[in-house]
C-alpha cells in the first residue's frame, strides 16, 4: 500500500485517497509533430523495477494533482511535489542517491 | 416556500458500538477564492465572522465555522435559517475580488457518530490515521468513506460529524450502521 503526503494540502492518506494520474514529465508532441514523436508520446513509457516518477491526484481530498516519486518494488515513497514542475526537483533526485545508488529514470539519475 | 427537510428526515440509530444520527439541516457555503489574497482574508472574515482556519483545520464560532477544504476552497457552516442573509453578505464583501461562494445546504447531508467507539467505526471507513495523537477536535479531513467522498470534524473527543452528498445520504447511515454493528469494536486506539 502506498501511504503519499499531497504537497499541495499537506495531507497524508493511503493511495485510495488518491488516483494514480500515469507517468510523469511527458513532453506532448501535438499536431505538426512527426509521426514517431507523436507515436512515442502516446505510447511509450517507462516501466522500471524500482524507482519511478508519476502523477497523482488527490482525488478524495483537496482535488489537486501532483507528482510522486517511488519504488515499484518495495512501494516506499520518496516524495511528493508540486504539478507545476517540469523535472524531478534536485534535492528528491539526491534523497534517492541517498536511498537507490546509481538510480535511473529516463535521463534523470 | 416548500417545507426543508433533511435526506434521512433525521434517523437515528443507537444498537450497536456507537450511536449514529443524522444531524437536522444546516447552512453551507461554498467559497472558492485565492486564499493568500490579502482582500480576500479580509472579506471572508469580516463577513463570516471567524477567523480563517489553517491547512486540515476548522475554526468555529457560536453557530458558525469555517472549514478547510482545500488551498481555495472553503466550506462556511452556519444555521440553516441565515444561509441567504449569509451569503449576500459574503458576496457583497468578495464583490470586488475573483471568488465565489455558492449555499450548498441542500446539496448536502449531515452525520453524527458519538459514542467512546466512534473513533472505531471511522478508522474502518476511512483511509486516513484517526489516531488521538494525529486526528483530534479542531482538525477538518477531507477523504473518503467507503466508496464515497465524505468530510470529517470532532466537536468534541467522542463524537464525528460527517458532510456527504445528498444523494449517497442513504448509503451514509448504512454505511455507518455497518461499521457500528454491535461486538464490532476494534480496539486499536
Ligand atoms: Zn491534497
Amino acid at each position: 500500500m502506498l501511504i503519499l503526503t499531497c504537497p499541495c494540502c499537506g495531507q497524508t492518506g493511503e493511495e485510495t485517497e488518491f488516483h494514480a494520474g500515469g507517468e510523469a514529465h511527458l513532453k506532448r508532441f501535438g499536431p505538426g509533430s512527426s509521426d514517431d514523436d507523436f507515436q512515442g508520446y502516446l505510447f511509450m513509457r517507462e516501466n522500471p523495477k524500482g524507482v519511478h516518477f508519476e502523477r497523482w491526484r488527490h482525488v478524495y481530498g483537496c482535488g489537486k494533482w501532483f507528482h510522486a516519486a517511488r519504488c515499484t518494488m518495495t512501494l516506499e515513497i520518496f516524495g511528493t511535489y508540486p504539478a507545476q514542475t517540469l523535472e524531478p526537483p534536485k534535492d528528491l533526485c539526491d534523497k534517492i542517491s541517498g536511498k537507490r545508488p546509481g538510480w535511473s529514470w529516463r535521463t534523470f539519475s | 416556500m416548500s417545507n426543508a427537510v433533511s435526506a434521512m428526515h433525521g434517523a437515528t440509530w443507537s444498537d450497536g458500538i456507537a450511536d449514529i444520527a443524522e444531524a437536522p439541516l444546516q447552512g453551507m457555503i461554498t467559497l472558492r477564492a485565492d486564499m493568500k489574497d490579502k482582500a480576500v482574508k479580509k472579506a471572508i472574515a469580516a463577513a463570516t465572522k471567524v477567523e480563517m482556519p489553517g491547512p486540515g483545520q476548522a475554526n468555529g464560532v457560536g453557530d458558525r465555522g469555517l472549514c478547510w477544504m482545500s488551498p481555495d476552497e472553503f466550506l462556511l457552516l452556519c444555521p440553516y435559517d441565515t444561509v441567504a442573509a449569509d451569503l449576500a453578505r459574503i458576496q457583497t464583501a468578495l464583490a470586488k475580488t475573483h471568488a465565489l461562494a455558492v449555499n450548498v445546504s441542500d446539496a448536502r447531508a449531515l452525520f453524527r457518530v458519538s459514542g467512546p467507539a466512534a473513533r472505531d467505526v471511522m478508522a474502518k471507513l476511512a483511509p486516513v490515521d484517526l489516531s488521538p495523537a494525529v486526528f483530534q477536535p479542531g482538525m477538518f479531513r477531507r477523504t473518503r468513506l467507503a466508496q464515497v467522498a465524505a468530510a470529517f470534524w470532532m466537536p468534541n473527543a467522542d463524537t464525528f460529524q460527517i458532510v456527504c452528498f445528498r444523494s449517497h445520504a442513504q448509503y451514509m447511515f448504512d454505511l455507518l450502521k455497518t461499521a457500528a454493528r454491535k461486538g464490532s469494536k476494534v480496539g486499536a486506539f
